[in-house]
């Protein structure tokens, strides 16, 4: 079993090895693919901004992105020791946090934590929802802007989607509050139209949960869609409707093909951010309905079990991974063509 | 199967635009027909009023018979190649050609028997599998033609699909155009801004300016009758004399021009007075230095400006009290004159025709 110090150690190396096996591996792949030999990297861009380019991109993947993403996951396992503790014979490396989440005890494997893990898979779940309900909503958004709208019309179209972002995303989420109450705006139209007879519990049946997540995202969703849809050649449209084509199959074999990064790009930024949502879920959120983020929260501040809390975090970092590089591959994309 | 296409006093309007003005016209079953005009002359949105993406204001339109009012382009009988052919790219060359099928519900081995015989038609027998960006500009070009024929179209409209291809490769095209076109015996509709295409390739030719059709035939007679000023200076070279008219008798006309009195034919039957136009090929000039053994009515007296050597014909820029004109020699022609030498520039009143000036349009 290797020391807590050891592991320090092999942390702080672990990125800079990553980056010369990243660059390494690229040097061969260009080899490989007999590529020829591009000017050097300063040569083409000077003395001076090489060396800040390089600066600036190490400091921040390395020491903002990198660096304090291993801390989390080294830290998370560990136990959570009083601070006259650290670095002394109890602080050795454990998988007991990762027991808790699965267990719901540091130590006994006899039951599963079914309130954690049920929470875990329904945050999963309902942002795979989401990503999904989000490109079925933004899909015509975007397609109208694409591929119908014009000067005029388009930037309207594109400040009626941004306006809203001007509002504090807590302020949107009580707003959100505001209308889906069980006597809120929406109850009291129904109920004052005659359309129900009593109230319908939206936040309960997390209705209201789900509508604030969507419309969070929406933006995040139109805009790499529209810039794939975008490049969709209008003539292609026209070819496939003059060869017959209905309406729905030009979208689902010309332009969805055509469309495919964007879609994936939008689906992955909006999947990711719905799992990691903590505002909505704590203003919107039923009080049967627990979200696996403001447990991992609640790890960090309100237990103050930083271990726990950062084992939490990770294992929803993977699961998010694994659910993204999933979908990818069913897409038939790799990652670098959700960044196009 | 090919169709009559009928256009009836069609009428295209964008707001106050008028893109297409009071177009009647009947192409025949199984008639190669091009639209020729300069960009911006209407021929664009006519094609895509045939094919259904545009619906005319007024007039109506009849394929095969059938008025297409309100029949989507999704349901005519008519296939449009686009001017940038607009190839799947995502799809293979079959699949590309498969995709009207595909559309129609044909089971997948038809449609795959069917593309590849279209693949023969256009020789591209072998490429099936290949992906689109792998072709060459000629290669793509066919792929659009038997994509658009898979479907079986009555009526194939071509929005300038040659514009895109080199100069060497554009003439290869035109003559396996016309071969599938008589192969496969429908009905093509072209559309060119080119006359050297539309003269090679069609069987009539209607000739647009400004949205409004101003002559249509055969090449022969758009080349040799012209029957408006605008017509005689698109359609092929022509040197272009503006003057008044002095005398009109027996179809002919004679002009007071800057070159001096000139006969020439008088298709439009102008009168005396009138303000005119004589229009003369360059090819029926002939700039000789001695004096010049026929027609003593028709002579301009010009110097040589300069000579430029094309490979089958040599033109002669010649200066004269007028303005400039330009003689083409043939090979057969003799030498050409030295540039600096005094000629003569011949030709016959047959040879030359008179026609009112061409409005702004």
């Amino acid at each position: 079993m290797i020391s807590v110090a050891t592991g320090h150690r092999l942390l702080v190396a672990l990125p800079f090895v990553l980056v010369a096996l990243i660059w390494g591996w690229l040097a061969f792949e260009r080899r490989l693919a007999a590529l020829p030999p591009r000017a050097g990297f300063f040569r083409r861009n000077g003395w001076p901004v090489g060396i800040y380019l390089i600066l600036a991109v190490a400091l921040w993947l390395l020491g903002m992105v990198v660096l304090p993403q291993l801390f989390m996951v080294e830290l998370s396992f560990r136990p959570k020791l009083p601070f006259n503790q650290l670095g002394g014979p109890r602080d050795v490396y454990t998988l007991e946090n990762y027991r808790y989440f699965l267990f719901g005890s540091p130590t006994s494997t006899e039951s599963w934590n079914t309130v954690h893990l049920r929470a875990f898979a329904t945050t999963i779940l309902s942002a795979i929802f989401i990503a999904g309900f989000n490109l079925l909503l933004c899909y015509p958004i975007a397609f109208y802007m694409a591929q119908g709208a014009t000067g005029a019309r388009l930037r309207l179209l594109l400040l009626l989607l941004i306006a809203p972002y001007w509002v504090n995303e807590i302020l949107r989420a009580f707003a959100f509050r505001v209308i889906f109450a069980s006597s809120g705006l929406l109850n009291t139209v129904l109920l004052g139209a005659g359309l129900i007879a009593a109230p319908i519990d939206f936040i309960g049946r997390d209705i209201a949960l789900f509508s604030g997540l969507i419309y969070a995202y929406t933006l995040l969703m139109v805009f790499p869609l529209y810039n794939a849809l975008d490049n969709v050649e209008a003539a292609q449209i026209e070819a496939a409707r003059d060869l017959g084509a209905p309406w729905w199959h030009i979208h689902l074999f010309v332009v969805v093909p055509a469309a495919k990064a964007g879609i994936a790009s939008g689906c992955t930024l909006v999947f990711m951010l719905a799992t990691g949502a903590l505002a909505a879920p704590l203003v919107l959120g039923g009080p049967s309905a627990m979200r696996f983020t403001p447990i991992v929260y609640d790890r960090f501040y309100q237990v103050f079990n930083w271990p726990q809390g950062a084992a939490y975090a990770f294992v929803l970092l993977v699961a998010c991974l694994v659910v993204v590089v999933a979908g990818l591959r069913l897409l038939r994309l790799n990652l670098t063509d959700t960044a196009r | 199967m090919t169709a009559e296409v009928a256009l009836e006093a069609m009428t295209v309007r964008f707001g106050p635009f008028t893109a297409v003005d009071d177009v009647s016209l009947t192409v025949a079953p199984g008639e190669f027909f091009s639209f020729l005009g300069p960009s911006g002359c209407g021929k664009t949105t006519l094609l895509r009023t045939i094919s259904g993406f545009v619906e005319p204001t007024s007039g109506t339109l009849r394929i095969g018979g059938r008025d297409m009012r309100g029949i989507g382009p999704n349901r005519r009988p008519t296939a449009l190649i686009f001017q940038s052919l607009a190839l799947f790219p995502l799809m293979t060359v079959v699949e590309n050609v498969a995709y009207g099928l595909r559309v129609r519900g044909h089971s997948r081995a038809a449609r795959r028997a069917r593309a590849e015989a279209l693949l023969n038609v256009v020789a591209l027998g072998d490429q099936g599998g290949k992906r689109i960006d792998q072709l060459s500009g000629g290669q793509k070009q066919r792929v659009a033609i038997a994509r658009a024929l898979a479907v079986e179209p009555e009526v194939l409209l071509l929005d300038e699909p040659l514009s895109a291809l080199d100069l060497k490769l554009r003439q290869h095209m035109r003559n396996e155009l016309r071969a599938i076109q008589r192969r496969v015996g429908i009905t093509f509709i072209y559309i060119t801004h080119d006359q050297g295409e539309a003269l090679t390739m069609s069987d009539r030719i209607g000739v647009m300016r400004g949205g409004r059709l101003e002559q249509v035939g055969t090449g022969r007679a758009l080349y040799d009758s012209p029957e408006t000023a605008f017509v005689a200076s698109f359609v092929g070279e022509a040197n272009a004399m503006p003057g008044v008219v002095r005398d009109a008798a027996d179809g002919y006309a004679v002009v007071e021009t800057a070159f001096g009195s000139l006969q020439g034919r008088n298709p439009a039957g102008m009168k005396r007075g009138s303000q005119a136009v004589l229009f003369v090929r360059p090819e029926r000039l002939l700039p000789l230095s001695t004096t010049p053994p026929c027609c003593p009515q028709n002579r301009v007296r010009a110097r040589v400006a300069d000579l430029a050597y094309e490979g089958q014909v040599t033109h002669v820029m010649c200066a004269a009290e007028g303005g400039r004109l330009l003689a083409v020699l043939g090979p057969r022609d003799g030498e050409p004159p030295a540039p600096g030498s005094d000629v003569s520039l011949a030709f016959t009143a047959r040879d030359a025709v008179v026609l009112p000036p061409a409005t702004q349009a």
